[in-house]
């Protein structure tokens, strides 16, 4: 077992205009951990992945992938980096104008350049992994229910076998059941693949039930990280009114009176 | 000062955003020169730009070269120079009004759907998604729309000149009187190559304006579907401007030539 981190975040911070999104967020991902970044809407949870990814650009800090500061890299060497990820977006982003299979495909045949005979027998199979059988093969994104839509875009997070998977809200918008149907997908594909997974979401149960480890983002700053074991003993009032949904506390919404 | 404060924000603005258009332009032109090619988006752009706008620029053109066929009667009888009516139509048309128009016409309808298809894939995060698939944005979405408008554009144009010239004579034939064989005798004898040329070059410069403003508002639009409505907007009017500017440019540009 090496001793370099998966993912290893330093000093992370990033303001958009006068709004300190991220401001120092350090963090620690072990190969094979199933990290839950918990924290309420605006905390800078999806602003923190998305640098992870590399999508933003941050203002300062380090994001280390496998031991390389995947910050400094040019445009060549972030997709060869990118390989390694895969995504599953909140709304699923799933490409209306491509057929489910040609989904779930994407990435084998434009990022990869597979033949597309290849890509499509390998597509088929991963929507079976999520329970979507071939007739849904052929439909457009926009025939699909939330729930349908969101299994493919799992599907098509993990067509590529990525060593890393971020999901962003994976269970939001989903009716209880579903929610729990993608959580079991989740586990299930993370155990199949052995990948090192972060997953952001204000679902407790979700967060619960596929976490390893969970760390609490407030105010642009990790103020909480234990094993999930240990979230209803955090000691921390911040994670003890979040972990209950309790309007009461340290943690003020800005609400104005009526 | 006030007054003062506001020229020059708006001077300042008008240069970064010259500025990013440009950059804009030299990333998606020099991705487009580099291989891997997508051949099958690039020929479903020109089929959407070069097919589907044929009956809107055609009608467009018809009655261009119909009216203008008699408005020109309506001045030139009064000095008796009917004869010259061939010989204004071919040129106005194949010059200036093939490609104003046609221009025109594309932008409203290509212009904006491309800022519309682009600008939703931005804020549904499809854009993201292509990234995390290791596909270059700019490389897969704007370079085929750039390359596809400046190759359709002449194409379309050199129909829109023929229907044009057609929609003249029609006129001048079935309603001014003139003899069919001496009208078309006199619209070629005085037409040069360079007309058409010159004509064409426009167009393709024009075609190139309207996928660049609507690949480039789309590409930046922001929040939702209010922020797509702005920038199917902003990518026809700029384009429409940009078209009459450029448009001169040329002109003179052939104009001094000779």
């Amino acid at each position: 077992m090496s001793t370099t981190p998966k993912i290893q975040v330093r000093g992370l911070s990033k303001r958009f205009g006068p709004k300190v999104v991220l401001d120092g967020i350090d963090l620690d991902i072990a190969q094979g951990e199933s990290l839950v970044v918990i924290g309420g809407s605006g905390s800078g949870k999806s602003v923190m992945i998305k640098c992870i990814l590399g999508l933003i650009r941050p203002d300062a800090g380090s994001v280390r992938i496998d031991g390389e500061d995947v910050t400094k890299l040019d445009r060549r060497g972030r997709e060869r980096v990118m390989a390694k990820f895969g995504m599953l977006f909140q709304g699923g982003a799933l490409f209306d104008s491509l057929p489910v299979w040609e989904n779930v495909a994407f990435g084998l045949i434009q990022g990869q350049g597979m033949a597309r005979a290849e890509a499509r027998a390998i597509a088929l199979r991963k929507l079976q992994a999520v329970g979507l059988g071939a007739p849904v093969a052929e439909l457009h994104p926009s025939e699909l229910s939330g729930g349908m839509q969101k299994r493919v875009s799992l599907a098509r997070a993990i067509a590529r076998e990525p060593e890393i998977i971020l999901f962003d809200e994976p269970t939001t918008g989903l009716d209880p059941i579903m929610a729990d149907v993608i959580n079991d997908l989740i586990i299930a594909c993370v155990q199949e693949l052995g990948a090192t997974t972060i997953t952001i979401t204000h679902d407790m149960h979700s967060a619960r039930k596929i976490a390893s480890r969970v760390a609490m983002i407030y105010h642009g700053k990790i103020i909480w990280n234990g094993p999930a074991a240990d979230i209803d003993r955090s000691g921390n009032p911040y994670v003890d009114q979040f972990v209950n949904g309790h309007a009461e506390g340290p943690i003020q919404m800005e609400v104005r009176p009526l | 000062m006030g007054f003062l404060a506001s020229i020059g924000r708006a001077v300042l603005h008008l240069l970064a955003t010259t500025g990013s258009v440009s950059l804009f332009a030299a990333q998606a032109l020099a991705l487009s020169t580099r291989p891997p090619w997508h051949w099958r988006l690039i020929g479903r752009q020109m089929i959407d730009i070069g097919y589907y706008s044929l009956p809107v620029v055609g009608m467009t053109a018809l009655f261009t070269g119909m009216v203008l066929a008699l408005q020109s009667y309506t001045g030139f009888s009064r000095f008796a120079a009917d004869s010259a009516i061939p010989t204004v139509v071919v040129i106005s048309i194949t010059r200036e009004l093939g490609p104003v128009i046609a221009g025109l016409m594309v932008a409203g309808r290509i212009g904006a759907s491309m800022a519309a298809e682009i600008g939703t894939m931005r804020v549904t995060e499809q854009i993201d998604a292509l990234t995390t698939l290791s596909t270059n944005p700019m490389k897969y979405l704007v370079a085929p729309r750039l390359l596809a408008g400046m190759t359709m554009l002449p194409l379309l144009v050199l129909v829109a000149d023929a229907i044009g010239v057609f929609g003249g004579y029609v006129v001048s034939v079935h309603k001014l009187g003139f003899n069919p064989t001496s009208y078309l005798k006199r619209t070629f004898d005085y037409l040069q190559v360079m007309d058409v040329v010159s004509g064409l070059v426009k167009a393709s410069v024009f075609g190139f304006l309207i996928a660049l403003m609507g690949c480039y508002h789309g590409y930046r639009s922001r929040g939702g579907a209010q922020g797509v409505g702005a920038a199917t907007t902003q990518a026809v009017v700029t384009a429409s401007i940009l078209i009459l500017l450029s448009n001169y440019l040329v002109t003179e540009l052939f104009f001094s030539r000779r």
